[in-house]
């Protein structure tokens, strides 16, 4: 049997909640009569909007723009007419500017016609990507047209595509591996294009095995001389999918702390993004829909659904039958990572990987209690940072003395906080030092 | 039915229903009231074994140093205004870890005496749980050793004689005297000690199952390292200071411990006194001995090295429960000495 790979410290093994989706297959979600599309879609500058308040709009229509700065294009996912040009709750932020569009039901579906990428140049494909609007759809964000042009000086070598979806209750990307197999390794064989490289690797946990297999023959089928596309097979740990853990696992190589992965020669992309990719290369279809799981015991019916960007969570409620008694906590994002909303008007952005809705015995809400050093966190911390030594000076109000111990390492994977008998919310504690405790 | 009834349906429920806070929203299901427990449930079997060695005293012993910790603890909490944690089963802990070594023979009252130094002067006064950081249990023997020499030296109860159980497990049961056996090696010398306790495997059997005086809770070995198998087997402690402790003690025993050097008996010297208890219980405590892995060793070769010292050239027979106090202050050293690995630091000087 063939070893699986990982990466060499830490991680932790929560309860895996897959079962309730994975056998789900991408389900299309009809349209509400409404979307809202927040303008910053992505780190970076958010969009200006291109588009004016009663205007008709097609499907797939520009309506937003980055002039100025890091950002992406946004793109209307159904014709219609803009309602309003104002603002709306945001998961993570208070409220940002967005465009309501209401939906034309009478419109035509925009075609778009099949189109041969091989002829095409690189600086082509990477305009493609760009005019997209695709962002790593994997949860960060970042403009992907921006990651797949890395700095002159550092040469890459490989790509490597992220299938691990290590955060519990998800199963998106394995769906989407599943059912868009040959899409994905094309898209991987369009980045390999534009980063002008051969190697790509597709790293997918052990825990989905069909889509191992799916994505094998896939990637067998379209291997040829120029480009070669392996998938590598990882052992089930979280957090598998974080992009340094993952090139590490993959190569062996170390992304030093402040670097990008381009610094040891690596590109990583979601699976989905790839798939988007080749969306917007292929088809030139910009990225207005995306899959994302519905899962929890507070929903009516899980569902993995394909939905247009701008779907509220209240649509998506109703759709899916209502929510049950018990319902505690309504996440954006996987358990682990993922954001609690109070609020059902979110809409989803590109970024939404899914939505949980949680009861009481899933989640965890005792309160914590003080640290009594029993260093679980130390061991679980992928990175070989101190978290209880953080907390304690966070709480000590020592929060700029927190350097030491490795504070703006933390990508706050929560594996600190998911180990300790305590309860104690170490990775607020890190956010709130990162906060305190500016780099100099 | 209508999207504006399923809305209002939703209005209806206040919004703070829904539990608002950053991730993790998962956390694992343990939790130190779970890990005290597990501990305290550990020690129930040798306690078991003790109340049939020593007598019904033994139980009475330990039922008031635990209900005096818990009772200390919820006085102290209320006493400096601090929310009552004894639900979490720390001082219940530290009441059965406190009766463990005390003699079985002394009076009720010093388990009190000792709770109340121990709990309010060595672990809330010191900053409560997490913040203390000598090993409440042991300081609670120092200080009965310190303020009771007699007591805490002479009330030796002998093994029950002739209980079927333990006829075929130890040898030279009737020749058992009423001195513990570090102490009778110690003042008199291997010769009566082989008198008294007799040699050879009938030792190592008697001293391993727990036939011996000694301390109510550390005379089993056998059943402390059963225990102390779970708690690794669960997680809750880790081999690095049982094994760098209990071997740091077998090593210098051997090289030091007899008439000339490399003569010493080091099985013995792992089973004499509270050694496996101090190993498996004591050091292992999180609180005070260091979280990190390296750290865990070098506390343990630490306190093997104590005890051994004070074993043989201090002026007590036993020298785990000093040893243990002595580097438990070091703990913090030491993890700031050993920092965990880091996963890859910055290029141009990790800081």
């Amino acid at each position: 049997m063939k070893s699986l790979l990982t990466f060499p410290k830490g991680g932790i093994h929560p309860p895996e909640c897959k079962a309730q989706t994975q056998s789900l297959g991408i389900e299309i979600m009809p349209v509400p009569d409404e979307l809202e599309l927040i303008l910053g879609q992505h780190i970076g500058a958010p969009c200006q909007p291109t588009v004016a308040k009663r205007e008709e709009i097609v499907e797939g229509g520009l309506i937003g723009e980055v002039l100025k700065g890091l950002g992406v294009p946004l793109h209307a996912p159904v014709a219609g007419k803009v309602k309003d040009i104002g603002s709306s709750v945001h998961p993570v932020r208070v409220s940002v500017p967005s465009i309501t569009l209401t939906v034309n039901r009478e419109a035509e579906a925009t075609h778009y016609e099949k189109e041969a990428w091989q002829g095409l140049d690189s600086a082509e494909l990477l305009a493609r990507v760009h005019n997209g609007g695709i962002i790593g759809i994997g949860g960060a964000g970042f403009p992907t047209h921006v990651k797949l042009k890395p700095p002159a000086n550092s040469p890459v070598d490989t790509l490597i595509l992220n299938g691990a979806e290590c955060e519990p209750y998800i199963t998106a990307d394995h769906r989407a591996m599943l059912e868009y197999s040959e899409e994905i390794v094309e898209g991987s064989k369009i980045i390999l294009k534009i980063l002008g490289i051969k190697e790509c690797h597709i790293g997918i946990e052990n825990n989905k095995p069909d889509a191992i297999q799916a994505m094998t023959q896939a990637a067998e089928k379209a291997s040829s001389p120029d480009a070669s596309v392996k998938v590598r097979t990882l052992q089930v740990k979280y957090p598998q999918g974080s992009e340094k853990q993952l090139i590490h696992a993959v190569t062996g190589r170390k992304v030093p702390a402040m670097a990008l992965p381009s610094a040891v020669g690596v590109v990583v992309q979601n699976v989905s993004t790839a798939k988007a990719i080749y969306d917007a290369v292929v088809y030139r279809k910009p990225l207005y829909e995306k899959v994302i799981t519905v899962a929890g015991k507070g929903i009516g019916r899980p569902a993995n659904l394909l939905v247009k960007i701008g779907t509220k969570v209240s649509d998506i409620v109703e759709y899916l039958g209502g929510t049950q008694p018990g319902l505690t906590k309504i996440i954006l994002g996987g358990p682990m990572m993922g954001f609690a909303v109070s609020n059902l008007d979110v809409p989803v952005t590109k970024t939404t990987s899914a939505v949980l809705f949680l009861t009481e015995d899933e989640v965890d809400t005792k309160p914590h209690s003080q640290c009594i050093r029993c260093g679980w966190c130390l061991e679980a911390c992928p990175m070989g940072l101190e978290p209880k030594e953080i907390a304690l000076h966070v709480e000590a109000n020592k929060a700029e003395a927190t350097e030491p111990f490795g504070v703006f390492d933390c990508f706050e994977c929560g594996s600190c906080a998911y180990v300790c008998p305590a309860k104690r919310p170490l990775v607020q504690f890190v956010r709130l030092a990162k906060m305190k405790a500016k780099r100099p | 039915m209508s999207k504006q009834q399923t809305l209002d349906d939703q209005s209806a429920a206040p919004a703070s229903l829904w539990k608002v806070s950053t991730s993790p929203h998962l956390k694992s299901n343990e939790s130190v009231e779970k890990i005290m427990w597990t501990v305290v449930a550990c020690l129930v079997p040798p306690l078991i074994l003790s109340v049939f060695v020593f007598g019904i005293q033994t139980l009475l012993i330990t039922a008031v140093s635990v209900v005096s910790c818990v009772v200390v603890e919820w006085a102290s909490q209320k006493l400096l205004g601090r929310p009552v944690t004894i639900k979490d089963g720390s001082a219940v802990l530290t009441g059965m870890l406190m009766a463990f070594v005390i003699p079985p023979g002394v009076s009720p009252l010093l388990p009190i005496l000792a709770a109340i130094f121990a709990i309010y002067i060595g672990k809330h006064l010191l900053g409560g749980i997490g913040y203390n950081f000598f090993n409440p249990a042991l300081l609670g023997r120092a200080f009965l050793l310190a303020s009771f020499p007699v007591a805490m030296t002479s009330a030796w109860l002998p093994p029950v004689k002739n209980l079927a159980i333990f006829s075929y497990l130890g040898g030279a049961v009737d020749a058992v005297s009423t001195a513990t056996p570090l102490a009778v090696m110690k003042e008199k010398g291997m010769v009566a000690f082989t008198e008294a306790f007799g040699s050879g495997s009938d030792l190592y059997g008697s001293f391993f199952f727990g036939w011996r005086p000694g301390c109510i809770g550390e005379t089993s070995g056998f059943l402390l390292v059963l225990g102390g198998l779970y708690l690794l087997y669960r997680g809750y402690i880790s081999w690095h200071i049982p094994v760098s402790l209990l071997g740091t003690i077998a090593v210098l025993t051997w090289i030091f411990g007899g008439e000339g050097y490399l003569t010493g008996d080091p099985l013995l010297a792992v089973l004499s006194g509270g050694a496996i208890l101090g190993a498996f219980y004591m050091a292992t405590d999180y609180v005070t001995s260091p979280s990190n892995k390296t750290a865990k060793i070098f506390f343990g070769i630490g306190v093997g090295a104590l005890t051994v010292l004070i074993r043989m050239k201090g002026g007590y027979p036993e020298g785990i429960c000093y040893a243990i106090l002595l580097m438990n202050p070091l703990s913090t050293v030491l993890d700031g000495w050993f920092k965990p690995v880091r996963f890859a630091p910055p290029v141009g000087g990790a800081k």
